[in-house]
């Protein structure tokens, strides 16, 4: 309701019974503050009795007044209190009192979600280390690995203490095999051999082995890098003389196409093969190298170039090349030469006992004179 | 400061004398004496100085109307009924805020003060009814009615000051407004 219209209503309504209203009014205030004189008093109080109206409105008013009292008191100690307020330090007497938590606590209040992210953070690139380094899953296996190279050590110590006690007595067997295998074959019946340089080069000591399988120790008695060609001396108490060389060396040149075969060692057991000779030189033009087309493994080396009629035209040198099929044998000449060169004269076998036999027959007859050199190298 | 303070405590005969008497001295002493221990409450427990100012002003209040009623009784020491009705308050705030944890630090006895804190409060609604019905009464009516039934001040001196004509017509004007208030009193739920 708009304020105005209530307050014409209002006072409309006031001033119908103005009189009566505002004279009751005052009575009562007089009658309740003690301003009436004893007769009007008395004469209150027995309207007061009759008319339970007039009653209820003293008490009403009594406690009107007194609320509004009330309210001014309130309003009045407020103002007070305020101003004693005032005049207190409030912010000294606060940071006074206020309980100061220790650096720590208070450090861990402000901070502790970003506190609590740094560890998590932490904890987690720690973990994550530990993971990609195989710190966690690996420890297991390098104990064993561990554990294992503990066992290589020992198995190492016990090589060192075996290889002492061989030291300590000579070796009587020498049937196992060489480390580097070719072919070599006899000059002579008191046991020279010739082989290629290449293939005792570097050893420590060499053995040969004939058809029946019995190794002799043998010396370098004359080597010759260059011409590949070494002459060694089997010095062996269990050696006996080889008897008569069959074939003889053969210093001339041969000739183009002429058939030869050789024989030697390229497996364990002997092997045969023939082929014809290609060139008279080797590669680029080289005079040392006849050029043969047998082919060649590298066991071979060391091994006789027969010709047909059983005279040795060369020793097989059986290095890799670049061509197919394509393979040399030292010229028997340069044997010849070096075996001129020792210092104790040799009696080569001039006479020929093959020429007359056909091939099968020449090779039996070879077998005998042609070895398996087996090179040690420690 | 605050020992210079502690040492101007009344004791606590004296202040309800002092409260009874209107004395001023006497208010300020109780007012100055036991702040500190209310405002130490109040800001170790999530409240500022104004927070400690309104709860202690309030328990001060409720400490003088019982006093002024004459229902007060000397059960226990002042400090620790003073701190009570602080306590209480401020629980009481704390859940209104809904900053309430559940936990509050103490740093006094304390006893059950339920019945004065309610009474209070139906105080409080009264008073703040009363503040609203005077200012929407408007003047003159408003200073009016101050003046005499607050102030104390007779129809003559309150005649003279607003100019009229004669005591009736103020009188009459008087009513009006002790009416109005009623009605504007009463109106309010």
């Amino acid at each position: 309701m708009p304020a105005k219209v209530e307050k014409t209503i209002f006072s409309a309504e006031v001033r119908r019974k103005d009189m009566s209203e505002n004279e009751l009014l005052e009575a009562i205030e007089r009658y309740v503050n003690g301003e009436m004189t004893a007769a009007e008093r008395a004469h209150f109080e027995i309207l007061r009795n009759e008319n339970p109206e007039i009653n209820s409105k003293v008490t009403e008013h009594k406690h009107f007044t007194g609320l509004i009292r009330q309210y001014g008191e309130r309003l009045e100690l407020e103002k007070r209190l305020n101003a004693i307020h005032d005049e207190i330090d409030v912010h000294t007497l606060e940071d006074e009192l206020m309980i100061h938590p220790s650096w720590i606590v208070n450090l861990w209040r402000n901070h502790h979600s970003k506190i609590s992210v740094a560890a998590s953070i932490a904890i987690f690139a720690v973990l994550c280390t530990l993971f990609f380094t195989g710190y966690l899953s690996n420890r297991e296996v390098n104990y064993l690995r561990l554990r294992g190279e503990v066992a290589k050590i020992n198995q190492k110590a016990d090589k060192i203490n075996d290889q002492l006690n061989n030291l300590k007595r000579p070796k009587k067997t020498y049937d196992n095999p060489g480390k580097y295998r070719g072919t070599g074959f006899a000059i002579t019946a008191s046991g020279l051999i010739a082989t290629n340089y290449h293939v005792i080069e570097g050893a420590d000591s060499v053995y040969v082995q004939n058809a029946a399988g019995k190794s002799f120790k043998a010396k370098v008695i004359h080597s010759e890098p260059e011409n590949d060609i070494a002459i060694l001396r089997i010095e062996d108490t269990a050696f006996r003389n080889l008897g008569v060389i069959p074939y003889t060396f053969k210093r001339a040149q041969s000739d183009l196409a002429e058939s030869v075969y050789t024989y030697g060692y390229s497996q364990e057991s002997p092997v045969y093969d023939d082929g014809k000779l290609t060139s008279a030189n080797g590669l680029n033009g080289d005079s040392l190298n006849y050029q043969i087309s047998i082919p060649i493994n590298p066991g071979n080396s060391g091994g006789p170039l027969m010709d047909s009629r059983g005279n040795v035209i060369g020793i097989i040198q059986a290095k890799q090349t670049q061509m197919e099929g394509v393979h040399f044998a030292v010229k028997a000449s340069y044997l010849l030469n070096a075996i001129d060169s020792l210092d104790n004269k040799v009696n080569l076998n001039y006479k020929n006992t093959l020429a007359s036999f056909n091939t099968v027959q020449q090779v039996k007859k070879l077998k005998n004179y042609v070895f398996m050199i087996k090179v040690y190298n420690q | 400061m605050s020992k210079e303070l502690n040492s101007g405590i009344p004791t606590d005969s004296e202040v309800i004398l002092g409260i009874l008497n209107n004395s001023e001295s006497v208010l300020k002493r109780l007012y100055t004496g036991y702040f500190p221990m209310v405002l130490q409450l109040i800001i170790n427990n999530n409240g500022d100085g104004d927070d400690a100012k309104d709860i202690y002003q309030e328990a001060i209040i409720i400490l003088y109307n019982k006093v002024k009623t004459g229902d007060f009784e000397l059960s226990s020491k002042l400090k620790t009924y003073i701190y009570s009705v602080c306590r209480r308050l401020w629980l009481k705030r704390l859940s209104q805020m809904n900053r309430y944890g559940g936990d509050i630090r103490d740093f006094e006895e304390y006893l059950s003060v339920v019945d004065d804190t309610e009474k209070n409060n139906e105080r409080d609604v009264q008073f703040n009814k009363m503040g609203k019905a005077l200012r929407s009464l408007g003047e003159p009516c408003k200073t009016i009615i101050e003046d005499f039934y607050i102030n104390d001040r007779s129809m003559q001196e309150i005649c003279e000051s607003f100019g009229y004509t004669n005591a009736d017509n103020a009188k009459t004007q008087k009513y009006k407004c002790l009416q109005r208030l009623k009605k504007l009193f009463f109106q309010q739920k």
